[in-house]
């Protein structure tokens, strides 16, 4: 028994050290530099206790892209996650073409985001792009999509969600198809209409990848800021400055290394909080089989 | 079977031929970044190429490194971990920056002979602004450009305007752009007079506005700002109400990568952009056009932008000195007048105007010319310690007027509180 233990742990151990090494090691490092000023010109760098994390709390545009991010989140995920169950039931079924349908949904996940972003930045482009020549045949006013601060947000919204959509509906279909035909043979014996067939059976026997795939969306609308860089770098006027955008910016243009691993400490810590409440609470609604 | 110890021994002499020559030699490492259209890359490797030639025992590797901001990024990271290029062309707004990370040395160090004085001193002293600091000199100019304003001569004879004259005054560029701006039936207005770029670095263009207005934006020390001055809100009252109060440009911030393409859609009569687009506008526009100094109010003016050659500090002195070398014979007047043919950059040196090449090109093309001419009222782009932090309170506070969240007045109080706040540790 005792063998079989040192045995297991030997097999578990190269996966181990590389998350130590990667993940876990960066974290305690990133903890430890937030209490840190930022070093200059070689020079160590000084303790300053808590005082990046009291810069952060007068920042107003940490507040701003930690909002921003909280409407980019509740805007993207739920629209996204249904977009892609509707599109995998859709091409599940038995129908004419649905191989070029399934390509065509998940084309755009297979694209590099900086370049859907330039694709996308000229369809928003003003007068000539092809949502104002939509917008301006049907006689409605010429507008300035991405840069008035009412639109931009909602703006770059839409193209996360036409990205991920795509992608999350590759898992749901991997699901759909697992899911044994008998069940639905049984359903249409007992009389079952089909929209009952859907809540009862197909919706809970998802639940599993549900679950997946919403950690996944949480983690992409944090993580994925891409496109921000192409389309708008953050404004107009920090109105589409998501948090990992601020820390880029406070990391890589302003050197401020220090704060940024500060910010960075308070991207883990919702992240982590987003991801165990997930686990913790859904959990209990998830039928694994 | 008997010809491996011949291949073994020849194999041998190569590679201690190989180790030979790199004893005597130096391989400095170049970045550079691409922010112009056309085969820069190409242009580059070509010309690593012929400096080897002409100086044995030197390899010079260029490292393509992305955009300006990007390549900052790179030379920085690579510094801080200790293995820096040995030469990069970084923006020249940076020279605070890399100097605060202490990064690069100055080229004083290695100007010895009176020959390489002379050469430090031959450049526009419009570029040398953003080159110097506390005496000593930093970067050395390679590519620079200011802004310049494109017109679009059709468009301007359909309007009644002398096709010939571009606006030379800012009241003169409101009128025309008043009787160029387009509206159709429903009062939709399907072409705009005049563009001025507003996303990513408005602050620049904006300096185009208070450069015009008699005022400068910041101290030669780097650490103070004069955001709040009347005349600097004056100029953005200025461009808020072109697209606000006139309605002769597209309200809101305008995006500066797609601008050369409302150009040339005509979406846009007149726009201001960066000479570096000269070449690009040269070969996409279906159209003659004009390209004017940028209109004066009190003064004619503009800053200059673009990017300096830098010696980083943690390179040996050998790579240094090969850097030097480099950066001496990049700047010739032929090489430079040859880059700014080919890029659209302003060739960097008076001389390099003189040269029988550039001015064959000036006379078939004389809009060429017009960054130069303007290069005399120029001055430095914005650049101060802790430079972007200070450029992005500005680029909010700009943005915030454009879009209408903020007066003018109020958006450059905010603005000038948070500099001021940024630069308080650099005050002694």
């Amino acid at each position: 028994m005792r063998n079989q233990g040192v045995i297991g742990w030997l097999l578990v151990l190269p996966a181990a050290a590389l998350l130590a090494l990667f993940t876990h090691w960066p974290v305690l490092g990133t903890i430890w530099a937030s209490f840190h000023a930022t070093s200059r010109g070689g020079r160590p760098a000084p303790w300053v206790g808590l005082e990046n994390y009291q810069v952060m709390v007068a920042d107003e545009v940490f507040w701003r892209s930690l909002w921003n991010n909280v409407w980019y989140s509740l805007g993207t995920i739920p629209v996204s996650v249904t977009l892609a169950l509707v599109m995998a039931l859709w091409v599940n079924s038995a129908m004419k073409g649905r191989t070029w349908l399934r390509v065509a949904f998940f084309t755009p996940t297979i694209l590099p985001m900086i370049a859907v972003a330039n694709i996308w930045l000229f369809f928003y482009t003003p007068q000539y792009g092809l949502l104002e020549k939509v917008t301006t045949s049907l006689g409605f006013p010429t507008h300035n999509w991405l840069g008035t601060e009412s639109t931009a947000l909602a703006c770059v919204m839409v193209v996360a969600i036409w990205k991920d959509a795509g992608f999350f509906m590759i898992f749901y279909l991997a699901a759909l198809q697992s899911i044994p035909p008998s069940l639905a043979e049984a359903a249409a014996l007992e009389g079952a209409p089909r929209a009952t067939y859907l809540r009862r059976i197909v919706l809970p026997l998802l639940m599993p990848t549900t679950l997946f795939v919403l950690v996944n969306a949480v983690i992409n609308s944090f993580r994925l800021v891409d496109h921000i860089v192409v389309m708008t770098r953050g404004g107009p006027n920090n109105a589409t400055s998501l948090l990992l955008f601020h820390i880029y910016q406070v990391g890589f243009s302003f050197w401020d290394t220090g704060y940024a691993a500060a910010l960075t400490v308070v991207l883990l810590a919702i992240l982590a909080a987003l991801a165990i409440g997930q686990f913790v609470f859904l959990d209990k609604r998830v039928h694994y089989q | 079977m008997t010809t491996r110890p011949h291949v073994l021994r020849a194999l041998a002499a190569g590679l201690a031929c190989l180790a030979a020559s790199a004893a005597a030699e130096t391989e400095i490492s170049f970045y550079y970044p691409v922010a112009v259209g056309g085969p820069i890359t190409k242009i580059v490797d070509q010309m690593a190429a012929d400096f080897e030639k002409e100086n044995p025992g030197i390899k010079v590797k260029p490292v393509y490194a992305g955009t300006y901001q990007e390549t900052v990024v790179k030379a920085i990271t690579a510094h801080k971990a200790g293995t820096p290029p040995a030469t990069a062309v970084i923006l020249s707004t940076d020279m605070f920056t890399l100097i605060d990370e202490d990064a690069i040395v100055p080229f004083d160090t290695f100007a010895k002979s009176a020959e390489d004085k002379k050469w430090m001193a031959s450049f526009y002293p419009a570029f040398m602004a953003n080159s110097r600091t506390g005496g000593k000199t930093w970067g050395i100019p390679f590519q620079r450009s200011t802004i310049v304003l494109y017109w679009n001569k059709e468009l301007f004879k359909e309007a009644g305007l002398d096709p010939d004259k571009g606006p030379a005054t800012w009241k003169e560029m409101l009128a025309d752009a008043e009787k160029l701006t387009k509206r159709d039936a429903s009062g939709n207005v399907t072409r705009w007079g005049v563009q001025i770029p507003s996303s990513g670095f408005p602050y620049w263009l904006f300096q185009g506005l208070t450069t015009t207005n008699g005022v400068e934006l910041m101290n030669e020390a780097g650490n103070e700002t004069y955001f709040d001055k009347p005349a600097v809100v004056e100029a953005l009252q200025y461009w808020v109400d072109l697209g606000r109060k006139h309605k002769v440009m597209a309200p809101g911030v305008i995006e500066w990568g797609t601008t050369p393409k409302d150009f040339f859609e005509k979406k846009i009569a007149m726009m201001w952009t960066t000479t570096g687009n000269l070449t690009n506008v040269k070969k996409n526009a279906k159209f003659d056009f004009g390209v004017a100094m940028l209109p004066a109010n009190k003064r004619r003016g503009s800053p200059t932008g673009g990017g300096n050659f830098y010696i980083f500090k943690k390179a040996t002195k050998e790579q240094q000195e090969a850097s030097f070398k480099f950066a001496k014979w990049m700047t010739t007047p032929e090489r430079a007048a040859q880059w700014g043919m080919d890029t659209g950059y302003v060739a960097v040196r008076p001389d390099a105007w003189q040269t029988p090449k550039m001015q064959a090109y000036v006379k078939d093309f004389p809009v060429a010319a017009v960054a130069r001419d303007q290069l005399q009222y120029s001055v430095a782009e914005l650049s101060t310690h802790e430079n972007q932090r200070v450029t992005k309170a500005l680029n909010d506070g700009l943005q915030a007027a454009l879009t209408g969240a903020k007066a003018p007045a109020q958006a450059m109080k905010d603005a000038q509180a948070e500099a001021s706040r940024i630069l308080r540790a650099y005050r002694h």
